[in-house]
């Protein structure tokens, strides 16, 4: 190599590109780093079921294997998994997908959002999120090369969005609203009738919407309106939904898009070169999950519920304002009343009483003041947890 | 309301009422009623623990007996299965389908006490034709549970 070339080559601001260094890293790291080197903690922390996935999926993954189907599907992903998803759609919602060109399915939701931004956004378009709101929301976007531009939720109303709060934040450079309920981490399930307000808004101005609706099947006393049924035609709407919450299905990373043509298309453009397939014995294990009956995931629904108004009401009994959850598995408590921000608080818990929670505001600046708390874990352990949460507040207020 | 109780307390048995009020969204004391009038009515028998004795060098023997029996008029099986069940070492009976007519499953300290009981307890029994023991080798699932599961799997501990 010549030295000019060398010399040129060393004259780089930096290798990381300047999008990714826009994404903000996690704020909780140290936590991370404490917590891996403790022994004996409870944690609350986790964002899955502690469910193994029921054994009639894994058996039907096991013997696929075993007939030798380990190559990669279609791009799209394979033809009886995306009728029978077409199928699940219909009969669930009365939503109409062509599982030859409006279904792919994508590994886990985190690729098909990762997809769906890449392939709407252009340089600094915005796109409307809640906050507090998961995590891979406004990272996905940045990455896309978007602006996330949030719109604050609060628990004074139920961490619902409102029609009027997205439409404020309105520019010419909006281009899509992307929504997560029911919500991590916030637990929140979003009312029909608010939902069809934000449809109409979307529809008035000419807005994409984006629906993450991976926590779906887990909603507690009430039915989930899957907001694609709210929209009067399929251009408007992206449907993202998966198996790892419902089935306990997370580390089988498979997941799934549901819009039109155009828009698969476009998605399957970066799926096929940058993932091909989803895995083949995942998407085995899906056509499982989907085809047989739904006895495992009620019983895993009633289960949670349990735990959920164990949870809530332990919570309220040690004095902290906890909101009701009506969906996913977690609550979001307040700790105001301790005095302590989100993080002092989880870090003080974590060192002093060895439980782990993640705090609210790893999830955007609303999430201030607030902890999450999952109860996709052990009655024992949730009881012993409240119990250590008791004493670590009375201690400190 | 009271199937959710039982299912929940079938599950675990020491769930406490003001837990289970909690559960189903009910108060304490319409709870507690709820449990009364089940034992009483025998719906609850009892509360038990599974336990795996293996892990604690239990040395008991068990053995699944097929009991083939000639049935009386008037009472069919019952009367015949009556005088099996009452035996302390038949721990589980049931009339079954198909080659043969109870099946008897019985815990014992050891290989020639369940003989004893085999050939002078249940087959002098007037009414039982013939009886065929299979003794247990290992216990692998009970009432539901994997005895010997291949531990618990690790979970991340925290995921955003």
């Amino acid at each position: 190599m010549t030295t000019e070339k060398l010399a040129k080559l060393d004259s780089r601001a930096s290798i990381i590109s300047d999008r990714v260094k826009r994404v903000s890293p996690s704020g909780i790291r140290k936590f991370f780093d404490l917590l891996s080197s403790m022994e004996g903690v409870i944690s609350l922390g986790v964002g899955e079921p502690d469910y193994a996935t029921p054994w009639h999926i894994c058996e039907a993954a096991i013997y696929s294997i075993e007939k030798g189907s380990t190559m990669y599907t279609s791009n799209l992903g394979m033809p009886e998994l995306r009728q029978e998803l077409s199928k699940y759609l219909k009969e669930s919602y009365n939503l109409n997908y062509n599982p030859d060109s409006e279904l792919l399915i994508t590994v886990g939701v985190s690729e098909a959002l990762d997809l769906a931004m890449r392939a709407i956004i252009n340089p600094y378009d915005e796109v409307i999120v809640t906050d507090p709101c998961y995590v891979s929301y406004d990272a996905c976007t940045i990455l896309a090369g978007g602006i996330p531009i949030r719109v604050p939720t609060s628990e004074e109303d139920g961490f619902e969005v409102d029609a009027t709060d997205i439409e404020a934040r309105i520019t010419q450079k909006t281009k899509a609203i992307l929504l997560g309920y029911p919500a991590n981490p916030t637990g929140a399930v979003m009312p029909r009738e608010r939902l069809k307000r934000i449809a109409e808004l979307a529809l008035h101005y000419n807005l994409f919407i984006i629906s993450d609706e991976i926590y779906a099947r887990l909603v507690y006393g009430i039915d989930h309106t899957c907001l694609a049924t709210l929209t009067p035609t399929k251009d408007s709407i992206l449907l993202l939904g998966g198996f790892s919450k419902s089935y306990a299905m997370t580390g089988w990373r498979i997941g799934y898009a549901a819009a039109n043509a155009e828009i698969i298309a476009a998605m399957t453009k970066i799926h096929q070169y940058s993932i091909m397939s989803a895995p083949t014995m995942s998407q085995i294990a899906a056509i499982e999950a989907l085809k047989a009956n739904d006895d495992n995931v009620r019983e895993m629904v009633a289960d949670y519920n349990r735990r959920r108004l164990i949870m809530v009401n332990g919570l309220r009994d040690i004095g902290l304002s906890c909101f009701e959850p009506k969906g996913a598995f977690y609550t979001f408590p307040s700790i105001k009343s301790t005095g302590m921000t989100s993080d002092e608080f989880a870090e003080k818990l974590l060192v002093e009483k060895k439980v782990a929670v993640v705090p609210g505001n790893a999830f955007g600046r609303y999430g201030e003041g607030y902890i999450r708390c999952c109860y996709a874990t052990s009655l024992q352990e949730i009881e012993e947890a409240l119990e250590r949460i008791r004493c670590f507040v009375e201690k400190h207020t | 309301m009271l199937k959710e109780i039982l299912k929940i307390l079938e599950d675990d048995a020491r769930i406490s009422p003001k837990q289970l009020a909690t559960m189903t969204s009910s108060t304490e004391s319409e709870v507690k009623k709820i449990i009364k009038q089940a034992e009483e009515a025998q719906v609850i028998l009892k509360y038990k623990t599974l336990i795996n004795w293996h892990k604690v060098g239990d040395e008991h023997v068990w053995a699944l007996i097929e009991v083939k029996i000639t049935p009386q008029r008037d009472v069919g099986f019952d009367s015949i299965a009556e005088r099996i069940y009452r035996f302390p070492q038949a721990r589980t009976v049931y009339l079954v389908s198909g080659t043969y007519d109870l099946a008897v499953i019985a815990m014992c300290n050891s290989m020639h006490e369940i003989a004893d009981f085999v050939t002078q307890k249940l087959a002098p029994i007037e009414g039982v034709r013939g009886t065929m023991t299979h003794f247990l080798l290992k216990k692998y699932k009970e009432d539901g549970e994997i005895l010997e599961d291949g531990g618990k799997t690790e979970r991340q501990p925290v995921i955003l």
